[in-house]
């Protein structure tokens, strides 16, 4: 396994006293793999991979557990050795490639920057490395585009140059964070086909943050569901969108409204909202909006096998796992 | 779905050849609209979808002359609006109301719910005339509330007390409050969690049916927009490529465009099959469009006469009118 996450705590104070965002969230990620972690804002994913990369640079707050990158302890890593192994060992991409880059040099000098801080070569042949890269996550024109200030580029070029800088140093783990969520459709497709090249050309393993299912069902070989920063579901995503185990996954999915197939009256939608960390119940936290909640829901669920699936759910263990997802069928 | 028989022959608001062009140094003008005529009758949702840039928010905001279009004309049942003074453009504001996207910004952080609930009552007259009393408004405050499904407690907290969709209500009832007949809505639910944004869409679909509303739905959501929408305009680059009833043209689109849309929508469905290759290219500046067919650049069909030959928007045989040379079906 590239990547080994056992109950991962992430606590920042709120208030005076610490407050659990993500709590023993635990999965796995092998290489070539890409996993999709998926939950609504303030599901804790961010605050996830943020742990991951040893980004959490809050006073005061406390990551607790374990991430083990290719067999070594991440969680107590000093900064120094985390900062050898960011950008070359693990790379991230973000929601706003604007940020990523300082709009004052061309992308083609930072990616050529970032080449040469991990490794010692010319600058000639960082060039031509970058130019290489950006021509392989399908940028027409790499030299040109090389040659352009960030602020020039389409949003879509843009993200492209990003994961390009991020693959510059053949990483072994991608992190990737809404990459596609503020493109527009048709380009968001090209991004999601380029990801799942990836691992063939470059044989990254990648890790997909989003709040798109939808992304998820397209791009991931697994998924893990977060609900208010705890895991609700894991598993393959094929059963995972077939027969969810959990009814925030089973919800979820309902209240997308379907592309094809008849149109519902009405949406089935979820009531309420969910909770703050602060305000977490102490049960199952999916309970106070769940159809199917009763007494034994006022005890946190632990994760049990329910089919191919990991779920925090009660049910399984009751005998009464959820029926199949009803789809429709989709034309051509 | 229950399709509202159209009772009225007469369009309640309708674009003819509208254009917007904005100025934007050494000489370049971007024509955010270029050309658009369409009509929404009463009754009816009308989906505007297309990618960034394509001009369907600037399209709803000339609707209701927020701006000012550069040329063509804007009818609400049957007055021309397109130049009419402030003045007299003012009583008939009442009945054509927008939603944001971003609930926030569209709150006052520092005032009450109630107020700004009520703030459209007290600045336009009662229905006889003179000033609303306190009682009444009041009175319609509650309502309101109930109708969004919000608690009156609501009134007296401020804006940043609410979730993202609570807000949303807050601004859907204060859109309400003087019972427009025409809601434009710019993004409505795209900042929402979807869990969110399906109970935000039912509300919008019950509004309808309770109060005979009609909308212009703006969004980039081609589901949500299946969902709520009679009729759907697709847009590409300041021009609409293909409208016509929403079934028609979501299951078996007649333009490129539109079929290259529905196709680069994610499902939350695994495929057994491969996914199709996605469109190629970003949509080109609306400073310099292509010549020819404003889509050809990225279009899968295009031929010699798309590169040159600008197709305009005509009927198809089902009744939908698409800007296509060699549309997909019904050509």
């Amino acid at each position: 396994m590239l990547l080994v996450v056992r109950d991962l705590t992430v606590a920042l104070p709120i208030g005076g006293r610490l407050v659990p965002i993500v709590e023993s969230v635990s999965f796995t990620l092998g290489a070539r793999e890409i996993l999709g972690i998926v939950g609504e804002s303030g599901s804790g994913k961010s605050v996830t991979s943020l742990a991951i990369m040893g980004l959490i640079d809050v006073p005061g707050a406390r990551v607790s557990g374990s991430v083990r990158f290719r067999g070594r302890e991440l969680v107590g890593l000093a900064p120094r050795a985390y900062r050898a192994l960011r950008g070359r060992e693990i790379a991230m991409i973000f929601q706003d490639p604007m940020t990523a880059f300082t709009p004052v040099y061309t992308v083609g000098r930072q990616i050529d920057e970032q080449i040469r801080v991990h490794q010692k070569i010319s600058r000639a042949d960082a060039r031509s490395r970058t130019v290489r890269l950006l021509g392989d996550m399908g940028v027409p024109d790499p030299e040109r585009v090389a040659g352009r200030y960030p602020h020039q580029l389409s949003g879509g070029l843009r993200q492209r140059a990003m994961i390009a800088m991020a693959l510059s140093c053949n990483p072994a783990l991608l992190i990737a964070d809404e990459p596609t969520t503020a493109l527009d459709v048709t380009v968001q497709a090209q991004i999601l086909d380029l990801l799942r090249g990836l691992r063939r050309e470059y044989g990254s393993s990648v890790l997909l943050i989003t709040h798109d299912m939808g992304v998820v069902a397209e791009t991931c070989d697994r998924t893990l569901v977060l609900y208010s920063g705890l895991v609700a579901e894991r598993g393959p995503t094929g059963a995972l969108f077939a027969q969810p185990g959990h009814p925030y996954t089973a919800a979820l999915l309902d209240s997308i409204p379907p592309l094809h197939g008849p149109r519902p009256a009405r949406l089935p939608s979820i009531p309420g909202s969910p909770p703050a960390p602060a305000e977490r119940p102490a049960g199952c936290p999916f309970a106070p909006r769940c159809a199917y909640a009763h007494e034994a829901c006022a005890v946190r669920p632990a994760l049990v096998a329910s089919g191919v699936q990991d779920v925090a759910c009660v049910l399984p263990a009751e005998g009464r796992p959820l029926p199949p997802r009803f789809v429709a069928e989709m034309s051509a | 779905m229950t399709r509202l028989p159209v009772d009225s022959p007469s369009p309640l608001i309708a674009a003819q050849d509208l254009r917007m062009t904005y100025r934007v140094g050494r000489g370049q003008v971007l024509r955010a609209l270029d050309g658009v005529s369409l009509s929404v009758r009463p009754g009816e949702v009308l989906g505007l979808v297309g990618e960034s840039g394509c001009g369907k928010s600037t399209l709803g905001r000339c609707l209701l002359r927020l701006v000012q279009p550069s040329a063509g004309r804007v009818v609400f049942d049957g007055t021309d609006i397109t130049t009419l003074p402030e003045r007299r453009l003012r009583p008939l504001r009442q009945d054509m109301q927008m939603v944001f996207q971003d609930s926030y910004a569209a709150l006052n952080p520092r005032r009450r719910v109630g107020d700004l609930v009520a703030e459209p009552l007290r600045v336009h007259p009662a229905p006889g005339g003179g000033r609303r009393s306190r009682a009444d408004i009041a009175a319609r405050l509650a309502e309101l509330m109930d109708l969004v499904g919000l608690p009156q407690a609501a009134l007296a907290r401020y804006p940043h007390e609410f979730s993202g969709g609570q807000r949303q209500r807050i601004n859907i009832a204060r859109a309400l409050a003087l019972s427009p007949r025409l809601v434009v809505a710019d993004e409505p639910v795209a900042a929402l969690d979807v869990s969110i944004q399906a109970q935000i869409v039912n509300l919008f679909m019950d509004l309808r049916d309770r109060m005979g509303l009609t909308y212009v739905f703006v969004a980039h959501d081609l589901a949500v927009v299946r969902q709520i929408s009679t009729r759907v305009a697709v847009m590409y680059l300041g021009a609409i490529v293909e409208l016509g009833e929403a079934d028609a043209v979501l299951h078996r689109p007649a333009h490129p465009y539109t079929a290259a849309l529905i196709a680069a929508v994610p499902e939350p469905v695994v495929r057994t099959e491969g996914l199709p290759p996605p469109l190629r290219g970003d949509v080109p500046s609306p400073i310099a469009p292509p010549p020819g067919c404003r889509f050809h650049t990225r279009c899968p069909v295009a031929r010699d006469r798309c590169r040159v030959d600008p197709p305009a928007l005509r009927g198809l045989p089902d009744g939908r009118e698409v800007a296509c040379h060699y549309p997909l079906v019904g050509g």
